[in-house]
């Protein structure tokens, strides 16, 4: 239970621990799934659920940031999104303006408010 | 609408494999993993790990936050806290594998031709795929998912590569704000794709419901938050459907 990457080596590592309990939710859909149809209610709801899994990783990298992102400060990365999310408004729609802008407020607000 | 001649049922495989790539150099997230990669290419070189491992780990892994989890707890970590955090990273997966499926499936189909589109599967080529694929003829769906994920996985390994070789030139502050490249793109186009009151709703809720499951400490956050919203969301939907059947 202790043992660490140092043991078997960072190739042997990858697939234990990184793609096995990875990819293991994959294939669960994919079995779970046989049998049921795209208009089926079941699939509806998965869909649903899916969707709000997306939002909540969205919110998970927004407000809790782990690791390099945490650098940011918390006010700078909500206002980056909300600036992005104003210029995507304002420029139709364009999902490409919107992350052009939020990704240049992002940076001039780390180097701005860097701790 | 009228069928253009990339819509025809009997294009070749190949050529509709071409027309997923396509589609995806096409795509917002091309280069918003190409961004977020080089970020997650800088930390890996920062952590010690060789660029053939980077590689691999986007081919086998293929999932950003779980790619991150790896790169900074295999060091210091023990193997079963590693394997615990990546898997609890990855249960979206299940949902949006279950929801695809059924678009891809056709009469006759063998269901082994599913396993690549099931690995290739990660919110980019998800996204695009729900968005993109009912424009196509089922017969087509799997090779241009194929193409489609195979394009944004080479954005990642591209930026990987990118994010190695700048890295130690790279300030770390900098680093860090390319990684947020991926919620910003993940907002805008979920806010896109919303087509239906259901998407919307569920997105709308997951935001909120989220930071509230995430404040409850409870674990297994994203399974909580998947689990209330969307079905909040499934409810309200079915509930508005049933209206609209009674008053016409």
């Amino acid at each position: 239970m202790t043992a660490t990457m140092a043991d078997i080596g960072p190739v042997l590592a990858l697939i234990l621990v990184g793609f096995l309990p990875n990819e293991v939710w994959r294939l669960l859909g994919l079995v779970l799934v046989r049998g049921l149809d795209e208009k089926s209610q079941a699939i509806i709801w998965v869909r649903a659920v899916a969707t709000a899994m997306l939002a909540g990783v969205l919110a998970q990298l927004v407000l809790a940031s782990s690791g390099a992102l945490a650098t940011i400060p918390l006010g700078v990365r909500i206002g980056a999104a909300g600036l992005g999310f104003v210029a995507f408004l304002i420029a139709r729609r364009s999902v490409f303006v919107g992350v052009v802008t939020g990704e240049a407020a992002v940076m001039m607000g780390a180097y701005a408010f860097a701790p | 609408m009228s069928i253009g001649p990339s819509e025809h049922p009997n294009r070749a495989p190949g050529k509709v494999f071409a027309d997923g790539m396509v589609a995806a150099l096409r795509s917002v997230f091309f280069y918003v993993l190409l961004g977020n990669y080089v970020g997650i290419g800088a930390l890996a070189y920062e952590f010690g790990f060789s660029l053939g491992w980077m590689v691999l780990s986007t081919l086998l892994v293929w999932a950003a936050p779980a790619q991150v989890i790896l790169i900074s707890t295999l060091g210091t970590a023990t193997l079963v806290e590693v394997a615990l955090a990546v898997t609890l990273s990855s249960v979206r997966f299940l949902p949006m594998v279950a929801a695809l499926v059924p678009m891809l499936r056709r009469e006759g189909g063998r269901q082994r031709d599913l396993l690549l589109p099931m690995h290739l599967t990660a919110i980019s080529v998800w996204v695009e795929g729900m968005r993109l694929l009912p424009a196509r003829p089922r017969e087509q769906r799997v090779a241009f998912y194929n193409g489609l994920g195979v394009g944004l996985i080479m954005a990642a390994i591209i930026g990987s590569a990118i994010g190695f070789y700048l890295a130690a030139r790279l300030p770390p502050l900098f680093a860090a704000t390319l990684l947020f490249f991926t919620p910003l793109a993940l907002l805008m186009s979920s806010a896109r794709n919303s087509r239906t009151l259901l998407d919307g709703l569920a997105f709308g809720l997951g935001l909120v419901v989220g930071p509230i499951v995430a404040a409850q400490k409870i674990g297994l956050d994203l399974m909580w938050t998947g689990l209330i919203a969307g079905t909040i969301a499934y409810v309200v939907h079915r509930v508005r459907e049933a209206k609209a059947k009674v008053t016409p």
